[in-house]
């Protein structure tokens, strides 16, 4: 339990949590996203696409961890550009990178309260603002384990916990699902729907169906470009049953891309 | 705070069956909150079996407290080391003693050479700052270059804390040695600063990189090989070292903007 403060429930002052216009940024010397339009608010959004598509480094360039190379991008109603101040967009930021190092000697609970503490969190609220993350994400049992002797999905379910300690409106995870056993992606679907009630949430994933469960948003991109934005049951309107896949949504999926390839062919 | 509830108000308070409108009811609880005088009188205006109830409530909670397991001590001291220690520096901190001690050692057997310890000054907390802000060798620098924190301030603590170790090693080798103590760490202090402001350029590893090698080809070889203490390590030169260094702050103040991102060539 703890106290809604006022400024939690003011109306927010800007349209999309996350807006992007003609974003373009660079992973190495390549462009691996390639004028990408994109608007994003309250909801839990699945972001799809094939390996090299330019997800990770979207991914990125929304936690504010690289420089756009060019275009807009806005975060939280505040322009993330090459001088902008980033402080106060990234105390609303939450991100769990694809592989995230971390401290072995580090306890878990040490982890998300130093984590808690870069976040600029006030002092007092971080000691139970940790014991609820690692609590959301089931790992109490753990908490006072050593980093190094988690097993992968423990890993990724204390990447998970440092994301929300400081209850983000953006929340970004990369590949969240890798390594976590069917009953704790369930438990994570759980999660998702709770945090997605009142935060813009982006998840990037290769699974369909936990797009299909839990988002009430899909994201498609490919070679930097965003090539669908609709909901989950639109994603399956769009396959037939001549497109390869195993289920009405991947059969949707495999028949937007290569729609998409096509098109980029000729 | 309000004034204090009349008997009369309270005693149709605590009782049940007597009506209240939800206006009146508000501003008692209310005034409740803040006022255990008035609290004292609700509770004993209550019926028999009320307080019979409460007393009862008190003692369960009470053995669930006992008998549950003991709250987790305060550990904030704790974290106090993992905000200033980064602990991938240590490796690097220990070797730079090591070579701080080895300089005494030959000093003391071959004390016609000119002064190790003056030439090796300069460079010896270069590698701890080159670690204190580079992706390649800080495991979980993903995480840290996306929260508010990271930027100028965070570099500087992560100096600090290898200026803590290297300046007291290199007093002591300087005191050993019989060498200019201000000649032994303002070139240090320059040279941090140095790679600071060099590093809001063009990275912190390559400037530290530069300036060490630099240092050692244009300075300490030619020292060695002559045998003769460089002009710039002659007594006199401690104010031209000291303007050197408030210069090089200055820059590296002003350049603060550039580290809120860990840059490709970081």
């Amino acid at each position: 339990m703890r106290t809604v403060s006022a400024a939690e429930t003011a109306p927010t002052t800007y349209p999309w949590a996350v807006h992007a216009e003609g974003l373009r940024v660079r992973a190495g010397r390549h462009l691996a996203v390639d004028g990408l339009d994109l608007t994003l608010d309250t909801g839990v959004h699945g972001l799809l696409g094939p390996n090299g598509a330019g997800k990770t480094t979207l991914m990125r360039a929304l936690a504010t961890v690289l420089k756009p190379a060019g275009g807009k991008l806005t975060l939280l109603g505040e322009s993330v550009d090459a001088r902008a101040d980033l402080r106060r967009v990234r105390r609303g930021l939450g991100y769990l990178p694809q592989q995230f190092g971390f401290y072995p000697r580090f306890t878990v609970r040490e982890f998300v309260e130093y984590m808690a503490w870069l976040k600029e969190m006030p002092k007092a609220a971080v000691p139970g603002a940790t014991q609820r993350a690692i609590e959301r994400v089931g790992l109490a049992a753990k908490a006072d384990a050593r980093m190094k002797t988690l097993s992968g999905g423990m890993l990724r379910r204390a990447g998970i916990a440092q994301a929300i300690v400081n209850d983000p409106a953006v929340l970004l995870l990369d590949e969240p699902t890798v390594g976590l056993d069917p009953e704790q992606r369930l438990d994570f679907r759980e999660l998702l729907r709770d945090v997605g009630v009142d935060t813009c949430v982006l998840v990037s994933t290769h699974l369909v169906e936990d797009v299909v469960a839990a988002c009430t948003d899909v994201v498609l991109v490919n070679e930097g470009r965003l090539v669908y934005q609709g909901t989950p049951d639109d994603l399956v309107t769009q396959g037939g049953d001549n497109f390869p896949g195993d289920s009405p949504a991947e059969r949707g999926y495999s028949a937007l891309l290569r729609r998409h390839r096509t098109e980029g062919g000729r | 705070m309000t004034t204090h509830l009349s008997p009369a108000v309270i005693a149709r308070y605590a009782d049940r069956d007597a009506a209240l409108d939800e206006v009146t009811v508000w501003s008692i609880e209310v005034h409740l909150e803040d006022c255990p005088d008035c609290r004292a009188l609700v509770a004993g205006a209550t019926t028999d079996d009320t307080r019979a109830l409460l007393a009862r409530i008190s003692a369960v909670v009470d053995a669930g407290i006992a008998t549950g397991p003991a709250p987790a001590p305060r550990r904030s001291r704790a974290a106090i080391p993992n905000r200033w220690m980064v602990w991938h520096l240590l490796p690097w901190l220990t070797m730079t003693v090591a070579v701080l001690s080895c300089a005494v050692l030959l000093q003391a057997l071959e004390p016609t050479m000119p002064s190790l310890v003056a030439l090796l000054a300069p460079v010896a907390p270069l590698p701890g700052v080159a670690i204190a802000w580079s992706r390649r060798a800080d495991p979980a620098w993903e995480l840290i270059a996306g929260t508010p924190a990271a930027g100028l301030a965070m570099l500087l603590r992560r100096t600090a804390a290898v200026l803590a170790v290297v300046v007291p090693a290199l007093a002591l080798a300087s005191t050993r040695t019989g060498f200019s103590l201000a000649l032994t760490l303002l070139p240090c202090l320059a040279f941090t600063a140095g790679t600071i402001a060099a590093g809001s350029f063009v990275g912190v590893r390559l400037a530290a990189l530069v300036l060490g090698g630099g240092w050692a080809l244009a300075v300490a070889v030619p020292a060695l090989l002559t045998a003769e203490l460089p002009v710039i390590l002659q007594p006199g030169s401690s104010l031209p070292w000291a303007l050197l260094t408030l210069l090089l702050a200055a820059v590296a103040a002003l350049q603060s903007d550039s580290f809120r991102r860990l840059s490709s060539h970081n």
